[in-house]
């Protein structure tokens, strides 16, 4: 193995890890402000690279359907809890949430997805179908458990994903896609070709990041986002919704899946079910990270690029076993430097 | 009619059923599929439902076994009879690893390990050359009984509910045991647990074994009655669905298991013929379904169908008292006026806060000693450092002259200290007797296998004896079956008294005995107190009820900003001005 | 006399089924500090978390005439009410000022930045501490920052849960002189106090709270003069 391949692999590394970075980012805030694990984040990501995928061509996608779907569903979930105060207000407030923005965005789509505008502003709505699921996913799956476990959170974050990956095969169809690229552009640096696809990639990413950065630092909506994680009880008694601090928390995330998803669609062939894998790589490192630290697990996704990266190159058959596998010795240094056992319930 | 003898008749039903003439194969098979299932369910029924830990990867473990047994006989011409021990023990050591790596930490790291466990082993289970790769392996032999090989799915019918049956009655025993308290306690936390002397990391171990060690059987029977083992059965979605049998039947009972196992079967086969057809094309559709009705089940009924079900039949009697037994040996106490417990110096910060500063005082054998001082004083966190629960910063804690700070809860327990809890700390799904039962953990020895096999009853007997006694000797003899969650505080508090009295103990440490009780509640407690003294026992209380202190207590400890600030007889302290100031605040 | 600023009726508040508030009445009159002593696990706290909401209550609470009942945290600070939880609450790994903005999210940017410097100049020590982490504060500052933070919300009754809880003497003379400052200001108070005889100094009127219920009332002048209350909370040493 000569030091070009080396470098090859550390840039596609550094391209994926990137990725696995916002995955994995996304994956911590939500965890910290509604205590859930978000394994239908990688469904996210499917949704988001299939979207893009079937606009390129210009066809309606699927997740025009799905977003529907949700918007259904939350609209029961809501309207059937708040039944026994039902006014003219609240269904107005219920219409303003839960029936405008999917029909407005699905309507948008119907127009626009013929005309092929091209990468960039395919891109942006493939997003914005896409990302109005993550506060509907939460208010159908995980708000009416806010009080729960976080195992029971757990267990619903799965389920969750089962449907999710179910919907996408429905929607979808068993074959995989591929988008074109958001950047068709390459050039060499010294001995190694990069790929305009490959910058794209890691200038998006931390673009991404900067831009969540300033929300949480500078903005009050940023910051009280901040608070319910740091501590919900006092979130709550200064007027912070915590069931709003949820939504918005999803909405990012299901935001960042699109997004990572719009990303690697023109690189890999996305599957119904392949966002999983993708989404599990970001939990690696998320885990890393202890589920609270944002650099290190931003760090540690970017280790997880670079050794799939090797792996798929030495022993591309076990891939994705030596991949999960990084979680084992982590683990395992985490629980010998645990002295206290937390419990949840 | 008992629950015996629904149990036989169930039985008699299961086994007539291959018999009765024109029941299609199609159920049989449906049922021997439900059976494998069961086995999976019972694990996470004891592992979730009543240990409170969680996995995903059950399917791997079926997949050990599976894949054990299929290379073992048609690579090596093993006899399938052979190939169980085996897979068992490849499947236990997996599991122990597993567990050592992950039971330490918070409970959802376990679920998060076995997701990343569960998917490296599929994609391994299709990778490796020896496992015959994504082909898997085929002409595993049927099961052989006397000759006859089970080829036909009505003859591996018996076989597989035979284990099941087993496996039901060997869970069920094992809950009704010493270690079943012991795992049930889980579900409480660490600290009361650890503090009567169980090693939770230890017991959760067992259990996650315990459930891996089903899931391997499961896999062993399937590759038997499959003759073919390839990797799809033993994804991470069939751990889901495994997951999803046990929460829907009801998670905390051996029948749920079963309940959940029929229900998901059936409706996945069903789900299967129908859905296609209803989109027009072929597709694992049931997923979406089962991530629904779990997140459903989740919001709406999280135990299960289970408890609906039992609701159904006439609530059993009340159970007698557990039957009078040879009491249990006791220790001897002390002489009177032995210096027991010592605290030297005794500091504990947690970063920058430090909330006991070198306090230094004695118990001596046979006192009653008070710790008083304001909220937030530092009393709770001294009662922790004695118990082991928290580990001091600095000085030393010394019990019979021998250091016992910076030992586990576990081994402080071991030495005759228990204690209470200042935030009641009982299990409220379990029966006041049970809960108290817990208490005398360390008075047994009959470890897991001994309860499996049911070789633990004169134990058990005499630790329900002693709970009982002590349950009747505080006076709550009434309320010995009830869930402990439908008692008042007080008579939680006094529950908990209970509880620290089955450890045999010779120091006794009361958290705010007296808060919650009525007035002749707290003349009743005092006059017990009086009692255990007199019979040789050294008790120190942390109160606030002064009136209730300075009548019962021999000596006072006055604790202020976790610094000492007086001790002596009551009476003295009562008049010493600092603790008058301390008391009163700064505002008068 | 005005109508009350907040009304309890028959208040019960259960966990799970052991209920820990039986059936209490109180009332507080706008601009007044209200009082509630006892002693430990009487359900003082198990009070206030059921009127801000926080644990769901049986009977009714009014609040300024309106029933509140069913109302959410969120909807009850919108009406004015705030709570000084016994264990502050804070967001201990964001800075004082962050806290103290958090505290008015529900206003807007502009009474934001007015309300904060009413705080800092009530409070001049955060104003100092502005940049600091609200974890790494003492515990006087702690209950500075969470009473800065309710304020910022501009309450129109202040609920106080053991505010001089681990406080030396001096912080607590001056957090209860704070206490007395802000009635002038208008806002009404709900103290409860373990220190009884500082409570009772600084209310006009009080309730004793036993077992989850009240068992004395009055103003808090004669009840600091009742023997029965001396013997009991005013406790150890007190003029017997």
């Amino acid at each position: 193995m000569d030091s070009t391949i080396v470098l090859f692999l550390i840039q596609d590394g550094i391209t994926n890890g990137a990725v696995y970075a916002l995955l994995a980012l996304a994956l911590v805030l939500v965890f910290a402000v509604t205590r859930v694990i978000l394994v239908p984040q990688g469904e996210f990501v499917t949704y988001g690279a299939l979207t893009l995928a079937m606009l390129d061509v210009g066809k309606v996608p699927g997740t025009a359907g799905l977003l529907i779907v949700f918007a259904g569903l939350a609209l029961l979930v809501e309207g059937w809890s708040s039944r026994n105060r039902m006014s003219a207000q609240l269904i107005g407030r219920l219409g303003l949430l839960y029936v405008v923005p999917p029909l407005v965005i699905v309507l948008l789509t119907l127009w626009l997805a013929p005309m092929k505008l091209g990468p960039l502003p395919q891109a942006l709505l493939a997003i914005a179908i896409v990302a109005p699921m993550g506060p509907y996913l939460y208010r159908i799956a995980f708000q009416p458990l806010a009080e729960a476990s976080i195992l029971v959170l757990l267990i619903a974050a799965v389920a969750a994903h089962l449907s999710m990956t179910g919907l996408c095969l429905l929607f979808f169809g068993p074959e995989g896609l591929r988008a074109a690229p958001l950047s068709g552009a390459s050039f060499t640096l010294g001995p190694l070709p990069v790929s305009g696809q490959n910058v794209a990639i890691c200038i998006a990413a931390i673009g991404l990041m900067i831009a969540l950065y300033l929300f949480f630092g500078r903005t009050i909506l940023g910051k009280a986002l901040r608070a319910t994680a740091v501590n919900r009880l006092g979130a709550r008694l200064v007027g912070i919704r915590t069931a709003l601090s949820g939504q918005i928390a999803f909405l990012i995330a299901a935001a960042i899946g699109a997004f990572s998803g719009v990303l690697i669609a023109p690189v890999t062939t996305i599957y119904y079910d392949s966002g999983f894998l993708i989404g599990l790589k970001g939990f690696v490192a998320a885990i890393v990270g202890g589920l609270v630290s944002y650099p290190l697990a931003a760090a540690a996704a970017v280790f997880v690029g670079i050794v799939e990266a090797f792996a798929s190159f030495w022993a591309s058959a076990f891939k994705e076993i030596i991949v999960f596998l990084i979680i084992i010795p982590v683990l395992l240094v985490r629980s010998l430097t645990t002295t206290h056992v937390e419990e949840d319930e | 009619m008992s629950s015996r003898t629904i149990l036989l008749a169930l039985v008699a039903v299961a086994a007539l059923v291959p018999v009765i003439p024109g029941v299609p194969v199609f159920w049989i098979t449906l049922l021997n599929n439900i059976g494998l299932a069961s086995l999976v369910a019972m694990g996470l029924v004891l592992l979730t439902g009543v240990g409170g830990l969680t996995s995903f990867g059950q399917a791997a473990f079926c997949g050990f076994g599976a894949y054990t047994t299929a290379l073992l006989t048609t690579a090596y011409g093993f006899s399938p009879w052979v190939t169980l021990p085996v897979a068992l023990l490849i499947t236990g050591v997996v599991a122990l690893i597993l567990g050592l790596v992950t039971m330490r930490l918070s409970g959802h790291y376990l679920p998060l390990g076995t997701i990343a466990w569960g998917i490296s082993l599929y994609f391994l289970f299709g990778e490796l050359e020896i496992l015959g790769k994504h082909d898997g392996l085929i002409a595993v032999p049927p099961l052989n009984i006397a000759g006859y090989d089970l080829y036909d799915s009505r003859a591996i019918y018996y076989v597989i509910w035979t284990f099941v049956l087993l496996a039901g009655i060997a869970t069920h025993n094992l809950l009704d045991s010493r270690v079943g308290r012991a795992i049930r306690a889980l579900r409480g936390g660490s600290v009361a647990a650890e503090s009567f002397g169980v090693k939770t990391f230890r017991v959760k171990l067992i259990v996650f074994i315990y459930s891996a060690l089903l899931a391997a059987i499961s896999g062993w029977l399937f590759a038997h009655m499959q003759r073919a083992v390839n990797q799809t059965p033993f994804g991470i979605n069939a751990g889901i669905e495994y997951l999803f049998m046990a929460v829907l039947g009801g998670a905390g009972h051996v029948g749920g298991a079963i309940l959940g196992s029929g229900l998901v079967t059936i409706l996945k086969d069903q789900l299967q013929r129908l859905l296609p057809q209803l989109f027009g094309s072929k597709g694992n559709y049931e997923m979406i379904v089962f991530g629904f009705l779990l997140v459903v089940l989740l919001q709406t009924a999280r135990e299960g169908l289970w408890p609906w079900l039992a609701s159904l039949f006439p609530a059993r009697q009340q159970p007698p008292r557990p039957v009078a037994a040879e009491p249990l040996p006791r220790r001897t106490m002390p002489d009177a006026a032995e210096p027991l417990l010592s605290l030297k110096s005794a500091r504990k910060s947690f970063g920058g806060l430090l909330a006991v500063n070198d306090v230094s005082f004695d118990v001596r054998s046979r006192e009653i000693v008070g710790l008083i001082g304001p909220n937030g004083a530092g009393k709770s966190t001294i009662f922790n450092l004695v118990t082991g629960v928290l580990w001091p910063t600095g000085g030393e804690v010394r019990f019979k002259g021998e250091r016992i700070d910076s030992q586990h809860a576990q081994a402080v327990a071991r030495r005759g200290i228990a204690r209470t809890f200042q935030h009641v700390n009982v299990l409220s799904n379990m029966s006041v007797l049970d809960n108290v039962a817990l208490g005398a953990h360390l008075r047994g020895s009959k470890g897991s296998l001994a309860s499996l096999a049911r070789l633990d009853r004169a134990e058990e007997r005499r630790l329900l004896n002693e709970a009982a006694t002590q349950i009747e000797r505080i006076g709550l003899a009434e309320q010995m079956h009830r869930p402990a969650g439908s008692l008042s505080l007080g008579q939680l508090r006094i529950v908990e008294i209970a509880r620290a009295l089955c450890l045999d103990p010779v120091l006794l440490l009361l958290d705010e005995p007296a808060a919650g009780l009525r007035h002749m509640e707290k003349r009743e407690l005092a006059a017990m107190l009086a009692k255990l003294k007199s019979e040789g026992m050294t008790i120190l209380l942390v109160e606030h009820d002064m009136s209730f202190v300075m009548g019962l207590t021999d000596h006072l400890v006055v604790v202020d900003f976790g610094t000492k600030i007086a001790e002596g007889k009551p009476a003295d302290v009562r008049a010493n001005p600092a603790v008058i100031e301390a008391y009163l605040g700064g505002v008068a | 006399m005005t109508r009350s600023i907040l009304a309890l009726e028959a208040m019960t508040v259960a966990y799970g089924k052991v209920e820990a508030v039986h059936g209490i009445s109180l009332s507080v009159q706008p601009g007044s500090i209200v009082t509630v002593i006892g002693a430990n696990g009487a359900g003082k706290t198990t009070l206030l978390n059921a009127v801000m909401g926080v644990l769901p209550a049986g009977g009714h609470v009014t609040f300024d005439g309106a029933a509140v009942d069913g109302y959410s945290v969120e909807e009850r600070v919108a009406l004015g009410l705030a709570l000084v939880p016994e264990r502050r609450e804070l967001f201990s790994s964001m800075t004082v000022e962050d806290n103290l903005l958090l505290g008015g999210f529900r206003t807007t940017a502009v009474e934001r930045s007015r309300s904060i410097a009413e705080v800092f100049a009530r409070f001049p020590r955060l104003r100092e501490r502005r940049g600091q982490l609200a974890g790494t504060l003492s515990g006087g500052e702690r209950q500075m920052l969470a009473m800065g933070r309710a304020l910022m919300g501009r309450p129109r009754l202040l609920m106080l849960d053991e505010p001089s809880l681990g406080l030396a003497p001096l912080i607590v003379r001056d957090i209860f002189e704070i206490i007395m400052s802000l009635k002038k200001t208008g806002v009404s108070i709900l103290l409860v106090e373990q220190n009884a005889r500082a409570a009772l100094h600084a209310a006009d009127h009080a309730y004793v709270m036993e077992l989850g219920e009240v068992t004395a009332e009055g103003p808090a002048a004669s009840l600091a003069a009742d023997p029965r209350i001396v013997e009991s909370y005013l406790g150890l040493g007190g003029p017997s």
